[in-house]
């Protein structure tokens, strides 16, 4: 590790960190219908769409059109990827989808994870990129921050059913935050050198002789809100390594900052909804903490270097350079990656499956712990809000006294949610992962040998799973296991979490706001603070420990004696 | 139920025609109105020739020129057997190879050898040894660069001193000390000194 390293780190969080307060006061004003600036787009919409604006929905009818959304959006996708040789803008003539493939792309998309079991520059038109892809990076964000606009407000009333209009909040996410921010910070990747053209695949003639060709396409917008809407799907395979997506160290600090800023923004905006300020400064504190731990963790694996790689003749510094870019080197690798994974954005700028054991863990840790640090843009807010409840359920049993969270009580119905949602991420990832590892279909995905495998395997459910979309990319994903399986974890992982989210909102939303008393449980100070992240490690820390044990931290073991396979 | 449909479908439909063509078409338009060089792909021509892209590399291979890193891509040929096919840009990606997998430690064994016979001996540089996570680097590290200056030199019948000032003329260096790193664009480099008179 260098001062230099340590400073970069720094320097991302301090510039996320200081965006976030404003962006959330921002946030709040959009939650709360203040903001007016397009409405006369937002009227027409609202027409042509039949949608009313002044409707207020329950918690069930926002559960069924966030089901029906997923649902349409997968349908359409589906269709789209398989028909793209009939469609425009396929300078390429790649041609359809195979079913299996695309009913995993599909979900992937719709369920914000953007697993890439596919090639992009080889089975990706540019239109599905477009129209199919893009357009299901802005959605899928939107329906995540819809509902964790629904929960906030559940915090705010007192007594009431109805949680606010899905249709509106969708609308008005897309058109004052995620449009607006994502078309900036595309004209300025644009104008770092990430391509934005219709025009095919350049044929060069190479310095040293022959052909060089080159994939090229409309990046930009898809590059900007793959981040921003923290979904992750790269246009090209490598990914946020390849260097027509993040062409320099400074387009690589700004998707960084995209990737974590709405989720760091989100508790701000909480406080403001909730009326509880300091609340929310709380939950974005316990964020803050378990990220930048997680950064500098990553980094300090990475910058350690791989002890049989130096023995061999490589230089001890600066790191393990093993599929990493030299422009990034290796706390900007590292810290892209940690941001990727503790968001559910899942991008990434250098190769995890080639990171050290305790690097890699790291990364799977991040997703392991629920994505709350600060997590996927929506689900992060309501990720880290349950864990919150179980943090005032874990010292209302202590004190012997009925748990309130902001003024709300909680009873045996909302910790009956709260546990659900928390259970089945942990149910899938490890079922799915044993059960893979005993069928042969699921041996044979394996490119790496020995407890490296475990991970690659326990990587792939955790990211599909907890809707991430990284992975240890020597898996091959696309089986008939592997897509329809991890497919339905995908769904499993978004929606028996969203729905009991919202369940836990109308009920909560229908309490009446008890007055702060002598009695009350502080939530917004360290004790509570050190509490929350204390259930979030512990919690999940022993659900996973056994399996990380015999994954990375077994080889972390056998790589310093010196066991290869 | 179906009381949703209707406004859900349509949302999609109204979003599918604005974020998916509407957005992107405009953005394409005024990048080539603005950006045309960047938008494109940043092609670098030479007599109005596209030798390459600034952002991409390619391989070299030989003394007379500064080599890019080991690049983990394959193809498969016409008889359907696998082969490296290193800075194909028409793909890209890494070796996703583990830390404990043996494939990685007799392929860096290699490199290194190859590295120390070539440029003589001590640590080889973490980056000259291992392959790129997209396969396509078009950069290497500074230290990398300097220690092939005098082959290059040599192979070239340049002095070893304006060659390495060439390499600390095109190199990068953090901005801030912490944005970035020390490093040099091979193609643009080898360009370089294409373009110089061989003195």
């Amino acid at each position: 590790m260098t001062l230099h390293g340590i400073g970069f780190i720094a320097l991302a969080l301090v510039l996320v960190l200081a965006a976030a307060f404003p962006l959330g006061a921002y946030l709040a004003r959009l939650y709360r219908g203040e903001w007016r600036f397009f409405a006369a787009i937002e009227a027409p919409v609202y027409r042509l769409c039949g949608i009313d604006p002044t409707r207020q929905m329950a918690w069930s009818a926002y559960a069924v059109g966030l089901l029906l959304l997923a649902l349409v959006h997968v349908l359409l996708l589906y269709a789209i990827l398989r028909l793209q040789d009939y469609l425009p803008f396929n300078p390429e003539h790649i041609g359809g989808m195979s079913p299996r493939l695309a009913f995993n792309t599909a979900i992937s998309f719709a369920t914000n994870t953007n697993w890439q079991a596919y090639a992009p520059e080889s089975q990706i038109s540019y239109g599905a990129q477009m129209f199919g892809l893009a357009v299901h990076n802005f959605l899928s964000a939107a329906a995540g921050l819809a509902a964790a606009g629904a929960l906030m407000r559940a915090f705010a009333s007192g007594g009431i059913r109805t949680l606010g209009n899905l249709y509106v909040d969708l609308v008005r996410i897309t058109l004052y935050l995620l449009l607006p921010l994502a078309v900036i910070a595309a004209i300025l990747l644009i104008a770092s050198g990430v391509p934005m053209t219709l025009a095919p695949a350049a044929h060069v003639h190479a310095l040293a002789g022959g052909i060089q060709t080159i994939s090229r396409g409309p990046v930009a917008l898809q590059e900007a809100i793959k981040e921003l809407g923290t979904n992750g799907g790269g246009f090209f395979n490598a990914n946020a390594a390849h260097p027509f997506e993040n062409p320099t160290a400074w387009t690589n600090l700004l998707e960084i900052w995209l990737i974590l800023v709405i989720g760091f923004a989100l508790p701000i905006a909480f406080g403001h909804v909730a009326g509880r300020k300091r609340d929310g400064r709380a939950l974005f504190a316990a964020m803050a903490v378990i990220l930048a731990c997680g950064m500098l963790g990553a980094y300090a694996a990475e910058a350690a270097n791989n002890p049989i790689l130096v023995h061999a003749g490589l230089a001890a510094h600066p790191g393990n350079m093993v599929g990493k870019e030299a422009r990034f080197g290796i706390a900007q690798s590292t810290t892209f990656n940690i941001a990727a994974t503790g968001t559910s954005t899942g991008a990434v700028n250098s190769v995890t499956d080639s990171y050290l054991p305790l690097g890699g863990l790291a990364a799977l840790f991040m997703m392991q712990l629920g994505e709350i640090a600060p997590g996927g843009v929506g689900s992060g807010l309501y990720g880290i809000v349950l864990f919150a409840l179980l943090a005032v359920f874990v010292a209302g049993l202590m004190v012997g006294r009925t748990p309130e969270y902001l003024g709300k009580k909680i009873e045996a119905r909302e910790m009956k949610l709260a546990m659900l949602a928390v259970l089945v991420q942990t149910l899938v990832i490890l079922v799915g992962a044993g059960v893979s590892l005993l069928s042969p279909s699921g041996l044979a995905s394996l490119a790496n040998a020995g407890p490296h495998g475990l991970s690659e395997m326990l990587y792939g459910w955790t990211s599909a799973t907890e809707n991430n979309g990284s992975a240890f990319a020597g898996l091959s994903a696309n089986t008939a296991l592997l897509d329809y399986g991890l497919g339905i974890a995908m769904l499993l992982g978004r929606f028996a979490v969203m729905i009991p989210v919202l369940a836990i909102a109308g009920s909560l939303g229908a309490k009446p706001s008890l007055p702060h008393s002598e009695g009350t449980f502080p939530t917004d100070g360290p004790l509570f603070i050190g509490l929350l992240i204390g259930v979030i490690v512990i919690l999940v820390g022993l659900q996973f420990m056994p399996v990380d044990l015999l994954g990375p931290i077994v080889e972390h073991y056998l790589l310093l004696a010196g066991k290869t396979f | 139920m179906l009381r949703e449909l209707r406004p859900v479908v349509s949302l999609v439909i109204v979003f599918t025609l604005l974020l998916g063509l509407v957005a992107p078409l405009a953005l394409t338009a005024l990048a080539q109105l603005v950006f045309p060089f960047e938008a494109n792909g940043s092609l670098i021509r030479v007599h109005g020739k596209p030798v390459g892209s600034a952002l991409i590399g390619q391989e070299f291979r030989g003394p007379q020129w500064f080599h890019s890193r080991p690049s983990a891509l394959t193809g498969t040929n016409a008889k359907g057997q696998t082969i490296p096919t290193p800075y194909d840009a028409a793909e890209s990606g890494g070796s996703d190879l583990g830390p404990t997998s043996k494939v990685l430690i007799s392929h860096v064994a290699a490199r290194i050898e190859a590295y120390r016979k070539a440029y003589g001996p001590g640590p080889v540089p973490d980056d000259a040894a291992t392959s790129s996570g997209s396969g396509l680097d078009p950069d290497i590290s500074l230290a990398n660069a300097l220690r092939q200056v005098r082959a290059v030199a040599k192979a070239r019948g340049m002095k070893a001193a304006a060659v390495a000032r060439l390499v600390r003329r095109l190199a990068a260096r953090p901005a801030f000390g912490v944005i970035g790193t020390a490093h040099v664009d091979v193609l643009r480099l080898n360009l370089a000194l294409v373009k110089r008179p061989q003195a």
